[in-house]
């Protein structure tokens, strides 16, 4: 007994080929718009870059249009659906660990490299050759203020308790961004289960909503950063805290812009009138990767704001 | 030519090497040397025990692959069984490689407890690794100085033949009394090296920023050898370690002689010198610190190491020239002198690189005395 | 493992396209594999030539051919190169190839990424080595790229060094969740897990490596890259940060990577053994348990590498029992695969004796890994050419001869043509001796106290070193053997069977196959019992 194999397997296509040198484009781009010396475009240079995002953006475009295609044609059976879904997985799972790589940075610097400059532990001895510096976190004097010279303020949520009490606290900007966060990843299961149960207004409408949400959330953030930067003397090159508070709510953020634009696609499909109840991979995607940012955000908040 | 014989003699001993251990006591071409330390001695014998138990293992575990290789060959009738597991032979092979490990763990923690040690020494000496050379500072007496690769750049060109210590010796090496606890403070400046001395198992990476200890006791004088084990960039084949351990008369007398040489050294500034007098000083200086990187004849190596021959700074712009040998290049492999040259040496060298090749000719020709090398290190003190 | 297969045609049994876009073009996975392995004997080729240069340096003492600054540059490509571009896209190779036919698939699960897969990775090399022509030179820093050398030490390069890095991470990520999707989703009814060929499990565990650690490996360069470019104080310890932090994040990439270079070499020479010992392997289901418990084991050993760097004493300790507890699952396989041929019926074709040189002399290499993790100890071994000496043993004739294996074993079946055998065996016999010739003297250097990554040394390294060059260049010559011998297998050799060696139907899928096997392995999915 045996069963005729139902895969479908795609004929050649372009398109990966033409990914392939859109990355081309895009390490050239990227290294001499940070570089210039390493290239013949000089100044020009973040112009080989925007070709290479525009390239990325439309090859992107063509691809996921296909797959949408195939799926509409109806050539995507369960078995090739369910390859998405573990595709879909097993990516966010390689993204967990690349967060992962800076979160144990931060453990490290907190719990190693910056007791240790400060004479603090096993290898305090290092205290010698930075005499006068202090082990405390958030690091605002670092060991050699010249080079790299610390913030003025920091953005924990005990400094923004002790600096103004509870006024503080509700000033505090990670604490909407929590909220508005949280409230996401709630509203996109809502929309979750309209579609399941075939509500498509249901649907439509929290999705909107958990747009709204997360787009506030991304204006928010880019308002944290001109505060950091503009008033608080707060940036990357204010050593090791502001290094890793911006690499770490950057990359954040960079992933809450991508799932956005997830899900704005995905409205876009709902309105015209894709899914069903069985067919639904690209929105449920989408909406893994919305809980996925929802999880770092919260490792963030107890790690980089208030811990 | 090497002689064929001789390499084949050694190789064979080499294969020996797996015969008892004590024929080869002192340090050997093949085997890990045994030092002259404690600890050093005990983790050769670690080194060995844990040796020989693998090869046991080998033997055994090979033996048995081998004889079954032969024994059922196919070529000569062999029936193939169809047994695929054995539950308590799998077991059992599982418990012995446990037992085998837990009985290697147990003497290398005790060997490396011992050699961890970080307390105080009688003697307390920073090293500190440099692209490419090293520092020792005594931390007790006043003490400070470089230790430089002395192996002619011609020997390595293989331009004139190889000394006995072709690689292995330096200008100045590290002097310690024996039967003293020595202890390490081991750092960077630049990049990571690490400070490696066979004889005392003692290797440390030179972290910049960070400190590492280490420690020592040798028993026995002598000159001992080692070498930079991280790498650190172009020349890190080319930084040795050598350490020459001394009597304690003979320390003491070293210490004192060290000190006064110092104080002799200072009283330079207050010499007048002349345009000749510094060019002359100054191309020792610069033979010693500087043609690693802008090489003797002043090109550079180009793009990484810029010639000084026609170079604006070096020609015209004395302010600047005086500033990048005192503070560096941040990021660049031209580090900061100003420790590492008496005023008098600074003042030569720059004078030096001033004068010669043809910048004498091209530039503004002016010469730097020592006073001004004392009056930038006062100004940049306030 | 018995298997039925019928097969009736329903759609598509399409040929492949023609010309060069067949090549840039296709969604399948045998050509992927082709073009995966293609580029890996490139590589090896490549990077091989960069040993050459090292060999030829080192054969004396005193610099002759090359200057410090290019050795550098060959040890650190040298060392990229063949990690990454010869050992993991060859696996990746044998994968595309392999893992559909042995578990009763038409293709990959997600073909057209497979496609992407691939071609990352000429882009990537394509700029790594183009910097070794450009006016600031290539990478200089060793394959382990530390930081300070790399960051604020490194030429204008490093940033090429960088992003290429990046794609070739990609590549891997993507490789891997094509493969491990493949696996959990696509296997033939009735073949469960434990009764997957030890190649494809091997392949599971190695995927979800992958998985792990490239993107740790992609956020330590993106730390690189923002402590060059952007003022952040990762590894400076001015502003806080620590250089051991670099290594730290690297190591916890670098060790589970050399675990990803070797356990495919497993299931590799697991299927071989058990084909010339004409017996069922030994222990299946602890060879299953010893790959998983390396896998796991492998995230927390990462320190190894680093004793030298200055950790507290209770670090130095955990790391080394850690390490020291992966010589289990590792002996466990050992002894399988010596059970395996006991009593056996053993016969010694190519793939056997690569095979068999395999066991033995990854094990040395696995000695000499143990030897290293016992920490007092590595205070003399580390970065001595000992440490040359234990790796290149797991990774030449482990690796690189897991895959020789597995090329002479599959080679039949994929171009339905015989190799010589007389030839093969001579570049068995050839390489053997060669390698051995090559890496034992170092382990003697080693000890004797060089140094790795030295363009010179002092005197009395001179005789085991020319030594050892004279080694290197019988192995690299003899390499050359084997791309003669897959050319005139592919062009002149004798038809190959279906089963290409003796009762191999018992041993897996992909000999129920013709030889060559159709475009689309399995239009009809084979049912396993
Ligand atoms: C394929 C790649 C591969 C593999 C499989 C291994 C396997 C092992 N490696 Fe190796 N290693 C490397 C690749 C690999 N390594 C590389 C590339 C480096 C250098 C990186 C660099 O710095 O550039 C390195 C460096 C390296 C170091 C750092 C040395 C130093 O820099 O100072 C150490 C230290 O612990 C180590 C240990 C081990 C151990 C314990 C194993 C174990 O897995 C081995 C286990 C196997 C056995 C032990 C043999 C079989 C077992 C039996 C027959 C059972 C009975 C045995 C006993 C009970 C003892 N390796
Ligand atoms: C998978 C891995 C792999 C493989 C297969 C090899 C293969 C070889 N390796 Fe190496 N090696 C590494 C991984 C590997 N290596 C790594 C990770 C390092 C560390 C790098 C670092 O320190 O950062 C290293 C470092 C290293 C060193 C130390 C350098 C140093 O520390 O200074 C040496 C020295 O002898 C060496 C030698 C060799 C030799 C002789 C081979 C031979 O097996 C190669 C055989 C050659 C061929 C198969 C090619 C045949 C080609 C020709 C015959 C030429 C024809 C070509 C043309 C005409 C273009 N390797
Ligand atoms: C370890 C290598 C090294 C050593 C030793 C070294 N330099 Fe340099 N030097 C450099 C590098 C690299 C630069 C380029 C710095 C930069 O990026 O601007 C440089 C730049 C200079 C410059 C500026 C040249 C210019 O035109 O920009 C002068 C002057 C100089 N060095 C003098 C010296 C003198 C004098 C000595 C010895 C006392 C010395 N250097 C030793 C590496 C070295
Ligand atoms: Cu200093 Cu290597
Ligand atoms: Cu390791």
């Amino acid at each position: 007994m045996s069963s005729p194999q139902p895969y479908y397997v795609p004929e050649s296509s372009k398109l990966p080929f033409a990914m392939a040198v859109t990355m081309l484009v895009l390490i050239i781009g990227a290294s001499t718009t940070v570089k210039p010396e390493l290239g013949p475009f000089g100044d020009n240079s973040y112009l080989v870059l925007l070709t290479g995002f525009l390239m990325m953006w439309t090859t992107m475009f063509f691809w996921f249009s296909q797959v949408v295609k195939e799926n509409n044609e109806g050539l995507n059976n369960n078995m090739l659906n369910n390859s998405y879904y573990y595709g879909m997985a097993w990516f966010i799972f390689s993204e967990v660990m690349f967060f992962f790589a800076f979160f144990l940075a931060l453990g490290y610097i907190r719990m190693f490299a910056v007791p240790w400059l400060g004479g603090e532990g096993e290898k305090g001895i290092a205290n010698m050759l930075w005499p006068g510096f202090e082990a405390h976190w958030p690091l605002m004097i670092t060991p050699d203020q010249a080079a790299f010279p610390g913030p003025a303020e920091e953005m924990s949520l005990g400094t923004a308790y002790s600096h103004g009490g509870l006024a503080g606290v509700l000033g505090w900007i990670p604490l909407y961004n929590t909220v508005l966060l949280l409230t996401s990843s709630v509203t996109v299961h809502i929309a979750h289960i309209g579609l399941k149960n075939g509500n498509r207004k249901q649907f439509n409408l929290w999705l909107a909503i958990t747009l709204v949400l997360g787009y506030a959330f991304v204006a928010l953030q880019a308002y944290e950063y001109y505060e950091a930067y503009t008033h608080m003397g707060l940036t990357l090159k204010t050593g090791v805290y502001g290094t890793t508070f911006f690499m770490l709510t950057g990359f954040h953020g960079f992933h809450v812009c991508l799932g956005a634009i997830i899900l704005t696609v995905m409205l876009i499909r709902g309105l015209k009138g894709h899914f069903s109840h069985d067919d639904q991979f690209g929105f449920e995607a989408g909406s893994w990767y919305w809980h996925f940012v929802d999880v770092v955000w919260i490792c963030l908040v107890a790690f980089v704001y208030v811990m | 030519m090497k002689s064929i014989s001789r390499v084949t003699r050694k190789f064979i001993y080499a294969l020996l090497f797996l015969a008892p251990t004590s024929v080869f006591s002192e340090a050997s071409d093949y085997n890990m040397p045994v030092g002259v330390t404690e600890v050093s001695k005990e983790i050769f014998d670690l080194h060995m025990l844990i040796m020989w138990i693998c090869v046991w293992i080998g033997v055994v575990v090979f033996g048995i692959m081998f004889y079954s290789l032969f024994k059922y060959r196919k070529s000569t009738g062999a029936k193939a069984s169809k047994i695929d597991d054995h539950f308590w032979l799998e077991i059992t092979w599982t418990v012995a490689a446990t037992l085998i490990l837990v009985g290697m763990a147990i003497p290398s923690t005790t060997v490396m407890i011992k050699a961890y040690d970080d307390r105080e020494g009688d003697i307390n000496i920073m090293v500190t690794g440099y692209q490419w050379k090293w520092q020792y500072k005594y931390l007790e007496d006043d003490i400070s100085f470089f230790s430089n690769l002395s192996t002619s750049q011609e020997q390595i060109d293989n331009d004139i033949p190889k000394g006995e210590f072709y690689l292995s010796e330096v200008d100045e090496p590290l002097v310690i009394p024996i039967n003293k606890r020595i202890r390490f403070l081991i750092t960077g400046n630049d990049v990571i090296h690490s400070w490696w001395v066979p004889d005392f198992a003692v290797k440390q990476d030179a972290v910049p920023g960070f400190i590492n200890t280490a420690w020592t006791n040798v028993p026995k004088p002598g000159i001992y050898r080692g070498a930079c084990t991280e790498l650190c960039g172009i020349k890190h084949a080319f930084m040795p370690v050598v350490v020459r351990a001394v009597e304690q008369e003979e320390y003491d007398a070293w210490v004192v002689e060290k000190i006064a040489l110092a104080e002799a050294e200072r009283l330079l500034n207050e010499k007048v010198w002349t345009k000749a007098e510094l060019v002359e000083r100054g191309e020792g200086v610069y033979l010693k610190n500087c043609v690693a990187c802008h090489q003797t004849n002043g090109q550079g190596l180009p793009p990484v190491f810029p010639a000084l021959v026609g170079s604006e700074i070096v020609m015209r712009d004395k302010t600047r020239n005086i500033e990048i040998l005192m503070e560096g290049v941040r990021g660049a492999a031209m580090q900061s002198f100003a420790n590492q040259l008496s005023e008098v040496d600074m003042a030569s060298v720059i004078t030096y690189t001033r004068q010669s090749w043809s910048n004498g000719k091209n530039g503004d020709g002016e010469i730097i005395i020592p006073q001004e090398i004392v009056d930038y290190k006062n100004k940049v003190d306030l | 493992m018995s298997t039925i297969v019928e097969t009736h045609d329903d759609h598509g049994h399409h040929g492949p396209a023609k010309g060069l876009t067949r090549w840039l073009y296709t969604t399948n996975h045998k050509d992927i594999g082709t073009l995966y392995l293609w580029f890996s004997f490139l590589m090896l080729f490549i990077g091989g030539a960069m040993a050459m240069v090292i060999r030829a340096e080192l054969f004396e003492p005193g610099l002759q051919i090359v200057q410090p600054e290019f050795f550098n540059q060959m040890t650190t490509n040298h060392g990229l190169i063949m990690v990454f571009g010869v050992i993991m896209p060859a696996f990746v190779g044998l994968a595309n190839w392999m893992i559909p036919m042995q578990i009763g698939a038409p293709d990959m699960a997600l073909p057209r990424l497979n496609n992407l897969s691939f071609w990352l990775l000429p882009m990537a090399f394509g700029i790594l080595i183009s910097t070794l022509f450009m006016p600031a030179g290539g990478p200089n820093f060793g394959w382990t790229f530390y930081a300070p050398l790399s960051t604020t030490y490194a030429p204008d390069t490093v940033t090429f060094f960088i992003f290429s890095v990046h794609v070739m991470g990609a590549s891997s990520i993507l490789g891997s969740i094509n493969i491990i999707t493949t696996i959990l989703n696509m296997r033939a009814p009735g073949m469960t897990l434990m009764k997957m060929p030890l190649f494809v499990w091997s392949w599971l565990i190695t995927a979800y490596l992958l998985i792990a650690v490239m993107p740790v490996l992609a956020g330590t360069v993106t730390m690189m890259l923002m402590d060059i470019h952007f003022g952040t104080s990762f590894f400076d310890a001015a502003g806080g940060g620590d250089p051991v932090l670099f290594q730290h994040i690297f190591w916890f990439f670098g060790h589970p990577e050399v675990y990803i270079m070797i356990l495919p070499a497993f299931g590799i020479v697991s299927h071989i053994i058990e084909t010339f010992s004409r017996k069922p392997i030994f222990g299946y289901s602890s060879m299953v348990y010893a790959l998983t418990s390396i896998a796991v084991l492998s995230f927390v050993v990462w320190a190894h590498h680093m004793f030298t760097v200055g950790m507290p004493l209770a670090g130095e300790l955990f790391f080394m029992y850690s390490t020291m507890l992966i010589a289990i699952p590792t002996g466990v396989k050992v002894f399988n695969w010596v059970a395996t041929m006991f009593r056996g019926s053993i016969s010694f074709e190519t793939p056997m004796l690569f095979a068999i040189a395999f066991v033995s002399l990854f094990t040395i290499g696995g000695f000499s890994g143990l030897m290293l993790a016992i920490v007092p100890a590595d205070f003399q071994y580390h970065d001595t050419y000992f440490v040359v000496a234990h790796f290149h043993y797991v990774l030449v004739p482990g690796s690189l001869f897991g895959i020789i294996a597995g090329v002479y074993y599959w080679l039949p079946k994929w171009t339905g043509n015989m190799y010589d055998e007389t030839l093969g065996k001579l570049h068995f016999w050839l390489s053997f001796f060669s390698v051995n010739l090559t890496f034992f003297p170092m382990h003697f250097v080693g000890l004797a106290g060089m140094p790795r990554r030295y363009p010179d040394y002092a005197l009395q390294f001179a005789d085991f070193n020319a030594i050892v060059s004279v080694g290197a260049f019988i192995f690299g010559f003899t390499q050359l053997l084997l791309l003669f011998i897959v050319i005139k297998s592919i062009r002149t050799g004798k038809k190959a069977s279906d089963e290409v060696w003796e009762d191999t139907k018992d041993w897996g899928l992909e000999w129920t196959l013709d030889s060559p096997p159709p475009y689309h392995s399995f239009t009809v999915q084979p049912e396993v019992k």
